[in-house]
């Protein structure tokens, strides 16, 4: 069995008569880091949540590492560690305090070593008798990860980990959680800063109103769904498009000195060679080409507009 | 399948740790101001007033009042130890960790309330060491004494840990402390014998179920009771028996927490 979180069937309608989610089913590979992209609002954090026993599901069910969440939720649980979107830590426990608590509720025998190390890693150290509350908002999220790091967790859940967080802090953090893959964890990131995902999942999985509309590798998902960009600047303005490029569908600027052909990944027809000795055939010179992949977050954004 | 095995006790006592760590570094909220008001109370009461009533049932009223007002610490103290403990991680958002945590219901109540309960009790001890300072007190039945201090401090801790999950907001915390159990107990014989009350209100009073706690706690000092030790006793059990049916029904349904 290589998945170590299985969601079969969940659904969750909250009291208000709010469908949070539709019959969600994933599985999450064991030791890979999985991306839940999908924009405010879309169910992410109470899937999350419904994994980690915040909330109660309406129905269905979930397994980690095989022991399922409700009739054996110590086993499951005592797997998963959390690192919640918001900043919410007791203000006045010591970092030392909060993060040994962590650890005994999780039903880790004291292991002062261990904490030691996992305060080093995040930077922490020389803050441990500090109070929460006297910490900077990087700090308190680096907090919250040492909180869930605490009783060496197998799977580690981050709820929109870099929300709010300096340049320098994010690659910190995305060493830290490579790092923690090496070890074998099995990361799973929600994330509507589609860069993160694209600089560290394996694979993602897009949801939207409660729905998960399309789960692939990351470099699979780029190269079906990735588009290439090629754009010529022109030593001579155009003035119209000449006839013999119609088949190209080119883009003209509208100052016409710059030519942008789009292109999908896959088609065997990109003939951008093609393109380039028509261009010379019709007499058009240019000066500078460039080209580039269509990102994570334009693909993102257009499988949301595809969405009825 | 032994204990340590079926239960996750570190969790527990990771839990009731860090309550009473927090209950040390308020020392002067959680404990020194509610023993200075008590003996405020001992003071002005067992003065002026113990001037003119000198004794009831033979005991001197000095006397006589320490074990209702140890009995309004106790209740509004366990109150509120119990109710703040669970409603702050409610309000800062700091919940998630317990809810996620491999921990059974169980666990959850036996730390909180069992940190709550301590405090409590220790503030009791503490109030009644203080009263022994002015008034000569006597205790006639010290298990019963226990028992009754314990008994009340674990009931009102339930009852304020339900309150705690029930409250939306700081009001509501305060609201059934301050509207219900505080007038229920100046009501119900901490400063009189309900013997002392006319007619129709001795009926009354009996439907205040403080009457029933103060009664059998003062029996244990004293030897004299408002209402027998048996009715006190059952009558303690069954609201630790309701707390508990609420704590239970609250844990199957997630009742406010896991919504």
């Amino acid at each position: 069995m290589s998945s170590i979180i299985s969601i079969s069937g969940v659904t969750k309608t909250y009291a208000t008569g709010f469908k949070a989610l539709k019959e969600i089913n994933l599985d999450i590979e064991r030791g890979e880091i999985f991306a839940l992209l999908g924009p405010n609002g879309a169910g992410k954090t109470t899937l999350i949540s419904i994994v980690c026993g915040i909330v109660n599901r309406s129905s269905g069910s979930v397994t980690v590492d095989g022991h399922d969440i409700s009739k054996d939720y110590r086993a499951a649980r005592s797997l998963i560690g959390l690192v919640p979107q918001e900043l919410t830590i007791d203000a006045f426990e010591t970092v030392w305090a909060t993060v040994n608590y962590s650890r005994g509720l999780f039903g880790k025998a004291p292991n002062k070593d261990f904490v030691e190390k996992v305060l080093r890693d995040l930077s922490l150290w020389d803050k441990k008798d500090a109070k929460a509350i006297t910490l900077s908002g990087g700090m308190k999220r680096r907090l919250m990860i040492a909180k869930a790091l605490s009783h060496e967790p197998r799977v580690l859940f981050l709820d929109e980990p870099t929300a709010g967080v300096d340049v320098e802090l994010r690659q910190d953090m995305w060493a830290m959680v490579r790092r923690l893959r090496e070890d074998g964890v099995t990361i799973i990131l929600t994330t509507h800063y589609i860069e993160e995902a694209e600089a560290m999942a394996d694979r993602v999985g897009v949801i939207n109103r409660g729905e998960i509309i399309l789960v692939e590798g990351k470099a699979e998902l780029m190269r079906k769904l990735g588009r290439k960009q090629m754009t010529l600047e022109l030593r001579a303005p155009l003035t119209a498009m000449p006839d013999g490029l119609s088949r190209y569908a080119l883009e003209l600027s509208s100052d016409g000195g710059q030519l942008t052909y789009t292109y999908d990944n896959q088609s065997d027809r990109p003939g951008v060679a093609s393109l380039i000795r028509d261009l010379e055939a019709a007499g058009i010179q240019f000066r500078d080409l460039d080209t580039k992949n269509s990102t994570l977050e334009e693909i993102f954004v257009n499988l949301l507009r595809q969405e009825p | 399948m032994n204990l340590r095995a079926a239960m996750n006790l570190r969790a527990v006592w990771a839990i009731y740790r860090m309550e009473m760590a927090r209950a040390f570094r308020t020392v002067l909220q959680s404990i020194i101001s509610p023993v200075i008001s008590t003996s405020l109370y001992f003071v002005v009461f067992g003065s002026a007033i113990g001037s003119r009533i000198t004794e009831i049932d033979g005991i001197s009223y000095g006397a006589f009042i320490v074990p209702g007002l140890t009995m309004l610490s106790l209740l509004t103290q366990s109150i509120s130890n119990a109710s703040f403990a669970i409603y702050f991680p409610k309000f800062v958002g700091s919940i998630y960790e317990l809810l996620s945590a491999p921990v059974s219901y169980l666990e959850i109540i036996i730390a909180y309330v069992g940190g709550a309960a301590t405090k409590s009790i220790l503030l009791g001890l503490i109030i009644l060491g203080t009263a022994a300072l002015f008034v000569p007190l006597r205790i006639e039945h010290p298990f019963w004494m226990v028992a009754f201090l314990v008994l009340t401090a674990v009931t009102f801790s339930l009852f304020g840990f339900i309150i705690g999950i029930w409250a939306k907001t700081f009001e509501q915390l305060q609201l059934v402390p301050l509207l219900i159990v505080t007038p229920l107990t100046f009501l119900g014989g901490s400063f009189y014998s309900i013997h002392m009350l006319p007619g129709i209100w001795k009926t009354v009073t009996l439907f205040n179920p403080v009457v029933y706690l103060i009664s059998g706690f003062r029996w244990s000092f004293y030897g004299k009771a408002d209402v027998s030790v048996g009715v006190s006793l059952g009558m303690t059990l069954v609201f630790l028996a309701v707390c508990i049916a609420i704590v239970a029904w609250i844990f199957r349904t997630g009742y406010r927490l896991r919504n």
